[in-house]
């Protein structure tokens, strides 16, 4: 399972999201500089580069959730299946619908481990087979034989990696199409970092998936195309074993191979 | 001999022992003054009380219907004045709780950083106007707006005063509830809204529900005030005191009864003298039970999340 991922070299891959000549500022900070990316569909795609590079920050503009920051600004677009999310009539709600979103730091609501799955599904308005749609979001999420003796128990209650997991599985009820992470693992042991990872294998096939990380062997480990960010500016985008074994560019090379970040 | 580097690590000499000590003696008076002051209070409440309670039995004074305790013949059952107090109480939540909760909602979730920056401390510099302000703007503003709408309202009376007393307790319920809200960390929030929660979803059914227990301490501690609020119910309530549930009519609270006692010629040592701390004991009571409740809300809401 843990063999690097094939790459297609003549059939590229359909694009499900789009990021042309993306530029971001938090008031005159630049954060993201004329970045331009597609991502493929159903393929990992990981996001690395030093702390303060503006990863975060593009991942967050992939399904709008940096509308809510004071002083943001930005130039460019992303499209979603050629569809331009921060066109005027686009509703910023259908977008994270579809386009879920797992965070650094576990955040499950301080309400019941089956509540945390079923709330997104009421906000919804999916009313019809709740608890099966729960449990297969469970499974899905690789907690479900851990939890399903005490699904009415506080997620608080449980540990730092299922909670991480429940997190996903919240996201994966939606059945969203793109699922985006932004540093899952970081706040995580190591036991519990190789069940996400080993959940993301399982999930590559359903889902297009964006993960930021600044660990380079979970990027090279696995994501089929990894993205090089460095102060705003894409510097190298490829298969991942491409950027990892015989980069392109000067400082992917010096930041891979851990001479500097 | 000791080397400087030994000799460093010795007491030092006795005179700063000797600061050090009266430094503490001094701050542990000043401690002792406040914690003094409270039981002394207490004691002389009970103690008074006790002198009056061997005159009317407690049974009497706590169901009796009226409280009479200057005319003949005198009579000294407290519920008139307990349900002054309570209608004003009601009245003034009935104000200040849905607005106030309203208040801190849109300061905390909707403001702007820059709307919030100066509203905040408006709503605080509102908590810290004199209460007699409040009680000349009911008898002079509120009271005539209310005789305009229902002709039959008294001069003095429960509705105008619990408006005022309303419009005081709401800076304080509203700031409170700001603060219950940001405590909510962003991250749920965050979370929220990536699973396609609105605004309004993410308010009312994620940051609501968990501020909730600093909401409710937020209301007790302001019913608190409501209760032992004086200068605008004296002014503006009335001093009548009668068993009513018609706001428009005058009443007098216990705070106010309170005032009336000591204000006038109330010969000391008689038992309408000693009402004085048996209707101070009970509002006491009321105050810290009231207090208790909201620091044991405010407890459980500061553990819940870590």
């Amino acid at each position: 399972m843990n063999q690097s991922p094939p790459v297609e070299k003549d059939a590229p891959a359909v694009p499900v999201l789009q990021v042309q000549e993306l530029t971001i500022r938090y008031g005159d900070k630049v954060a993201v500089d004329r970045v331009s990316l597609d991502i493929p569909e159903t393929k990992i795609t990981a996001i690395i580069g030093p702390s303060g590079c503006g990863k975060s920050t593009l991942l967050r503009a992939l399904n709008r959730m940096n509308d809510y920051i004071e002083g943001l600004t930005m130039q460019g677009r992303v499209l979603y299946r050629g569809v331009d999310l921060y066109a005027k009539d686009v509703d910023p709600v259908q977008v994270r619908r579809r386009i879920g979103m797992v965070f650094q730091k576990p955040n499950p609501f301080p309400k019941s481990i089956y509540k945390n799955i079923a709330w997104g599904l009421a906000i919804n308005g999916i009313r019809d087979g709740v608890p099966q749609r729960v449990e297969r979001a469970l499974q899905q999420a690789a907690l479900w034989d851990e939890v399903k003796d005490r699904l009415h128990d506080s997620a608080l209650a449980l540990s730092g990696g299922q909670q991480q997991r429940l997190c996903i599985a919240r996201a994966l009820a939606l059945e969203p199409e793109v699922l985006l992470m932004d540093e899952p693992c970081s706040a995580l042991d190591p036991i519990s970092t190789a069940r996400i990872e080993d959940l993301l294998f399982q999930l590559r096939d359903t889902y297009t998936i964006v993960i930021v990380t600044h660990n380079m062997q979970q990027a090279a480990r696995v994501s089929d195309y990894t993205a090089f960010l460095d102060g705003g500016h894409l510097v190298e985008f490829g298969p991942t074993e491409q950027v990892f074994t015989r980069p392109k560019e000067k400082r992917t090379e010096d930041y891979v191979t851990g001479r500097f970040g | 001999m000791r080397s400087s580097q030994q000799q460093a690590l010795f007491r030092p000499r006795r005179s700063q022992q000797w600061r050090e000590g009266a430094i503490r003696a001094l701050l542990a008076l000043c401690a002792a003054v406040s914690v003094v002051t409270t039981v002394a209070i207490v004691v002389v409440l009970l103690w008074e009380s006790a002198l009056f309670f061997r005159e009317v039995s407690p049974w009497e004074f706590l169901t009796g219907t009226r409280w009479a305790p200057k005319f003949q013949p005198q009579s000294f059952g407290v519920l008139p004045l307990v349900c002054g107090t309570l209608l004003v109480v009601v009245g003034s939540a009935l104000v200040a709780l849905p607005a106030g909760l309203i208040t801190g909602i849109y300061l905390s979730e909707y403001a702007r950083p820059r709307t919030r920056a100066v509203l905040k401390p408006i709503l605080e510099i509102l908590a810290g106007i004199p209460t007699v302000v409040y009680g000349y703007f009911a008898l002079y503003f509120i009271t005539p707006g209310l005789m305009a709408v229902f002709p039959g309202t008294e001069r003095f009376n429960a509705a105008s005063a619990a408006i005022a007393v309303g419009v005081m307790i709401l800076p304080m319920v509203a700031s409170i509830c700001d603060d219950a809200f940001q405590a909510v960390p962003d991250s749920l929030r965050q979370g929220a809204y990536a699973l396609g929660a609105r605004r309004r979803q993410v308010v009312l059914r994620v940051v609501l529900p968990a501020a909730l227990s600093g909401v409710i301490a937020s209301y007790v501690l302001a019913l608190s005030r409501a209760v032992g609020e004086t200068m605008i119910v004296t002014l503006a309530a009335g001093a009548n005191p009668q068993l009513t549930l018609n706001p428009l009519e005058a009443i007098q609270t216990m705070t106010a009864y309170i005032v009336q006692v000591s204000l006038g010629d109330t010969p000391a040592g008689t038992v309408e003298y000693h009402t004085l701390y048996a209707v101070g004991l009970l509002l006491f009571l009321i105050t810290f039970s009231l207090n208790v409740v909201a620091q044991r809300i405010l407890r459980r809401f500061r553990e819940e999340y870590e």
